[in-house]
């Protein structure tokens, strides 16, 4: 089973890490060939706003949107989740998003880095799991064909952090980050392999 | 999961967001304006400065931290990360840029240093911190300290890549070196670094850093963004390089394209092509002030 992960910029090592920690062959993917025969898409963290302007530079971001749009399983973190999103709020003016995903975001949502925290969290199916939040986007409202798989309750609310909608996966966090693959496992175990 | 069971400021926090701009460009920016141009070209975070290093070279006299009005009037500007330099050892100008809410602090070499002995305890702030270094040793007592982030220093604000190179490929060396010596020798070796014993036996296990190593001082086009990342650098930044350049946006864009397809030398002969001038430059061997040589 081959899965791609973005590989425009951001924490990729980290991600590719993870899948080659589950005995998954992975391709970084920076052309549009690079698409082509993939089991799933990773969307690492990163800078949503430069991820964006490399996607449209490297000419990607159209056939990522037809593969998303034929039903390409994806799973992306912070940067990622933003860009899967239907709606960025706080984002740049012209900020874009492939709308795979049905949630609102808000970009920076519990605040800049000095706000970034660590927590643990309780998955569906998984029980507690490290969630490391970095400038980390705000899921705010989201479609009722979206199932939540965690929350956290931030003193100010309670808000979903790692989401599903059919083949399209968001998380809010960096399971990257740690050495516990098992969203990743989660996630690799949904794909059927072509 | 009730919110205080949330912890802020830790080090893998402190370490995530350095990771999150991986294979990115931060860029120099004195006003609104280039943090916006900046911010359209795919710059992954910006570094709020009054003066770019080739001015501060050029006027000489005292160069200390940025007005804060300045530092806000970016923050409101753009929505990616905002860095702001603290001078080495001054760590009540940290504190105000911590106050100020920045998203990295960068204890550099390009400002007049405020203390000959000793650089700033960085694990008793929540805001991470990057620095530079010159050679492994440096890296290491940095990160000692509790740096987040090590960028090789180059020679800021001359245009000329050379510094960096040097300091990549001495850091580069003395990490291999490290990988290739028994256990037994590592004791005199970090004795050589002047380098903490766990930080040296850690890097003689992993070849690596134990946090983000990134680029900075002399980069100016985009062939050199390709060399720096080619030769081990995670990501650039880029001070006097774009914003003294003939066309800054052109040569922003461009050096975020190299940076990300660093390895694939059609693309970098793409975006280097038709640029204008880059800065102008300086040989090293003529510099009065040698800026890498601040800091120990």
């Amino acid at each position: 089973m081959r899965v791609g992960v973005l590989a425009l910029q951001g924490d990729v090592r980290e991600h590719t890490a993870s899948l080659t920690a589950l005995g998954v062959e992975t391709v970084p993917v920076r052309r549009p060939e690079h698409l082509e025969n993939l089991a799933g898409l990773i969307m690492p963290g990163g800078e949503s706003t430069a991820i964006a302007h490399l996607l449209t530079t490297s000419g990607v971001r159209e056939p990522l949107a037809r593969a998303l749009e034929a039903g390409l399983s994806v799973l992306g973190t912070c940067a990622g989740l933003i860009l899967l999103s239907r709606e960025v709020l706080d984002g740049r003016s012209d900020q874009w998003s492939f709308a795979a995903l049905d949630v609102a975001v808000r970009r920076n949502g519990y605040g800049r880095q000095l706000a970034s925290f660590e927590t643990t969290l309780e998955v569906v199916g998984l029980g507690a799991v490290p969630g490391v939040f970095i400038r980390a986007p705000k899921i705010e409202s989201w479609g009722s064909d979206v199932e939540v798989l965690a929350t956290h309750d931030h003193g100010d609310g309670v808000f979903p952090v790692l989401v599903r909608e059919g083949a399209v996966w968001g998380c809010a966090f960096h399971p990257e980050l740690t050495a516990d693959t098992r969203i990743h496992e989660l996630f690799v175990s949904s794909l059927v392999d072509r | 999961m009730s919110p205080e069971s949330s912890s802020t400021g830790s080090q893998l926090v402190k370490r995530g967001l350095a990771d999150m701009l991986r294979g990115g460009v931060i860029m120099d920016v004195v006003n609104p304006e280039q943090a916006k141009i900046a911010e359209d070209a795919g710059a992954v975070a910006v570094m709020a400065l009054e003066r770019v290093p080739s001015d501060i070279r050029r006027d000489g006299g005292v160069a200390r931290m940025s007005d804060p009005h300045m530092i806000q009037e970016i923050q409101a500007t753009v929505t990616i990360p905002v860095m702001a330099k603290a001078r080495i050892g001054h760590f009540a100008e940290a504190q105000i840029l911590q106050a100020l809410h920045v998203d990295y602090i960068d204890e550099s070499e390009v400002l007049t240093p405020a203390d000959e002995e000793n650089h700033i305890d960085k694990w008793d702030f929540t805001v991470p911190f990057v620095c530079g270094a010159t050679n492994l040793g440096e890296a290491l007592r940095r990160i000692g300290e509790g740096a987040c982030l090590i960028r090789s220093k180059g020679e800021a604000g001359t245009g000329n890549v050379v510094e960096a190179v040097r300091h990549l490929r001495t850091i580069n060396a003395q990490m291999r070196r490290l990988q290739s010596a028994d256990a037994s020798e590592l004791f005199a070796l970090a004795k050589d670094l002047g380098a903490p014993l766990p930080l040296v036996r850690e890097v003689a296990e992993t070849g690596h850093l134990p946090v983000p190593m990134f680029c900075a001082g002399g980069i100016s086009t985009p062939a050199d963004a390709s060399l720096v990342l080619q030769l081990g650098a995670e990501a650039v930044f880029v001070g006097s390089g774009i914003f003294k350049s003939e066309d800054p946006t052109r040569m922003a864009h461009a050096i975020v394209e190299a940076t990300t397809h660093f390895r694939d030398a059609d693309v970098v002969a793409k975006v280097s092509t038709g640029l204008g001038a880059a800065m102008r430059g300086a040989e090293t061997a003529t510099l009065e002030q040698r800026l890498a040589e601040r800091g120990w």
